[in-house]
């Protein structure tokens, strides 16, 4: 088997005493889509967060293309994370700049098209997320909660990144447009030969985004395997998740 | 004398954290000076904060020193004519005006403007993951948010002060004129034969410190903010009775450095 894009292992991370990963391991093989699922407050986003460089963790190794990207020299790390294309959990869109200058920054802060181009590119990026040519020059403030989401993605593929991170990338989108959303992801993930994770509370997102899943539950993945078995697997912790019970292992009202 | 050790450890306490405060700050400060001098650059952004510093201050400051100005001509007028020293008005006016006042003022009134606003716009962008997207978007958020405003505070303030010293100047020469009766030939050539050069440099460069503390103040305090709206709050509050302490504090050991000889 090839080397996996990502490869995490025994990832540990605590805020003060709190302890949110407490040894996690993962696999992003190349070229696959991984869903990272689990309950609100489970360090979901600090994992990707801490393979963006945006978190230190506190032990652990995590790997880019077989390089461990802590230990690297930081120019390094920074090459290395470059490939990332990240979509914030709340967007996380430049509000002093227009949608089109939020679409393009990557790109123009790569020196990859000029500053007169971008608005052109913009639109043509922005179309592949279902938005109109008049969005471009609207600033981020003016636009609706689910449509910010979508400008959101169009940055973060932009540049079409060899990793995608997507953080929710269908919560706050009605059902229709959450689903051409997942397509839009397994398109360019496919079609760019990406490797990505995406975290979901969705498991319809999960189904059709996914190959891979993996169930964060007490800082540790507790169970990992092929995206489809999520909701067939007996695995009482995934079980309970996936079917949204209030009864089971999870404990959601006793959890401080 | 448990109680003591206590209280000893508390203040052994505070002044580590105090000591690691500046650290922190000092080291902000040399990353963020040195993105100034390597590229890419951002000759837009630096515009930009170049206006919101500069610009938008200059009518707040502009009143405040023609105010100040007169307010110094009224005020001294009442002192000195109690020992028949009226004529010293001028030189006391363009003294305080050019060493002091002019910096001094612009700066409190730039920092409660300009630093109080870079504090609740990086502090924005920090809770809202904005600052963390930059450096997912190849660019390095110090020198895309801080080193041009660091830079703009610098080029800024010396320029308001240039205005300041003019206006308070002009404000004295209003109410000495107007209204204490001085001949206006007088007063002018009064002004003029206590004007120093040297009083007007040593004058900008104080601004120009002050004009790097305000923003380091306000960069710093957004940059490092967290917890939402309410940290926004702090961090704004943070930057500018932080930046006000420091620009009185420096500017008794800049006074101290440039005028005492
Ligand atoms: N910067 C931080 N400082 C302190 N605690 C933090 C910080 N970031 C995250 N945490 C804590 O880490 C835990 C995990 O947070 P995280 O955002 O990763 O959750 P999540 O799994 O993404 O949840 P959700 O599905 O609600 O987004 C939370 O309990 C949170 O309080
Ligand atoms: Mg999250």
């Amino acid at each position: 088997m090839s080397q996996p894009k990502i490869r995490v292992r025994a990832l540990k991370k605590a805020f003060g005493s709190k302890v949110v990963l407490d040894g996690v391991d993962l696999d992003v093989e190349q070229g696959t889509a991984l869903v990272v699922v689990g309950g609100s407050g489970t360090g979901k986003s600090v994992l990707i967060k801490s393979i963006l460089g945006l978190v230190t963790p506190d032990a652990g190794m995590i790997e880019i293309d077989g390089e461990d990207v802590l230990k690297a020299s930081p120019a390094r790390a920074r090459e290395l994370r470059g490939q990332i294309g990240m979509l914030f959990q709340n967007g996380a869109l430049f509000d002093s700049l227009p949608v089109w200058e939020n679409v393009t920054f990557g790109l123009l802060a790569q020196k990859r098209i000029r500053r007169r181009e971008a608005r052109d590119k913009a639109v043509e990026i922005l179309a592949q997320v279902g938005l109109g040519a008049d969005v471009a020059k609207l600033s981020p403030s003016e636009l609706s909660g689910g449509m910010q989401k979508r400008v959101a993605l169009a940055r973060a593929i932009a540049a079409e990144p060899a990793i995608m991170f997507f953080d929710e990338p269908t919560t706050g989108l009605d059902p229709i447009m959450g689903a051409v959303i997942d397509e839009l992801i397994v398109h360019c993930v496919k079609k760019l030969g990406s490797s990505s994770i995406a975290i979901t509370h969705d498991m319809a997102s999960a189904q059709r985004i996914g190959d891979n899943a993996a169930m964060l539950y007490q800082g540790k993945v507790t169970w990992a395997g092929p995206a489809r078995e999520l909701l067939t697997t007996t695995n009482p912790v995934v079980e309970q998740f996936t079917h949204g019970r209030a009864e089971g292992p999870i404990q959601m009202a006793l959890r401080r | 004398m448990n109680r003591l050790l206590d209280l000893v450890a508390l203040l052994g306490a505070a002044v580590l954290g105090f000591v690691g405060y500046i650290g922190e700050v000092s080291l902000f400060a040399l990353s963020g000076l040195s993105h100034i001098f390597r590229p890419p650059y951002y000759p837009r952004l630096v515009g930009k904060a170049f206006m919101d510093i500069g610009y938008f201050s200059l009518p707040v400051v502009a009143l405040t020193a023609l105010f100040t100005g007169m307010v110094l001509a009224l005020q001294s007028y009442t002192g000195f004519s109690r020992f028949g020293a009226e004529s010293a008005i001028a030189s006391v006016v363009v003294l305080s005006v050019t060493r002091e006042l002019g910096p001094v003022l612009a700066g409190l009134m730039v920092s409660g403007r300009a630093g109080a606003a870079m504090a609740a716009e990086l502090g924005t962008m920090r809770v809202t993951d904005q600052i963390d997207a930059l450096s997912t978007l190849s660019t390095e958020p110090m020198k895309y948010l801080v080193a041009p405003r660091l830079l703009a505070g610098i080029i800024a303030l010396p320029l308001l002060v240039v205005l300041a010293d003019i206006l308070g100047v002009a404000g004295g020469y209003i109410v000495a004129t107007e209204k204490l009766g001085f001949a206006p030939g007088t007063y002018l050539s009064s002004t003029f034969s206590n004007f120093e050069a040297q009083d007007v440099i040593s004058g900008l460069i104080k601004a120009a410190v002050f004009g790097f503390v305000i923003a380091l103040m306000g960069c710093f305090n957004g940059y490092r903010s967290k917890g939402g709206a309410q940290g926004v709050g702090t961090a704004t509050t943070t930057a500018v009775v932080s930046a006000s302490i420091l620009i009185l504090a420096l500017d008794y050991v800049l006074t101290q450095l440039l005028f005492v000889k």
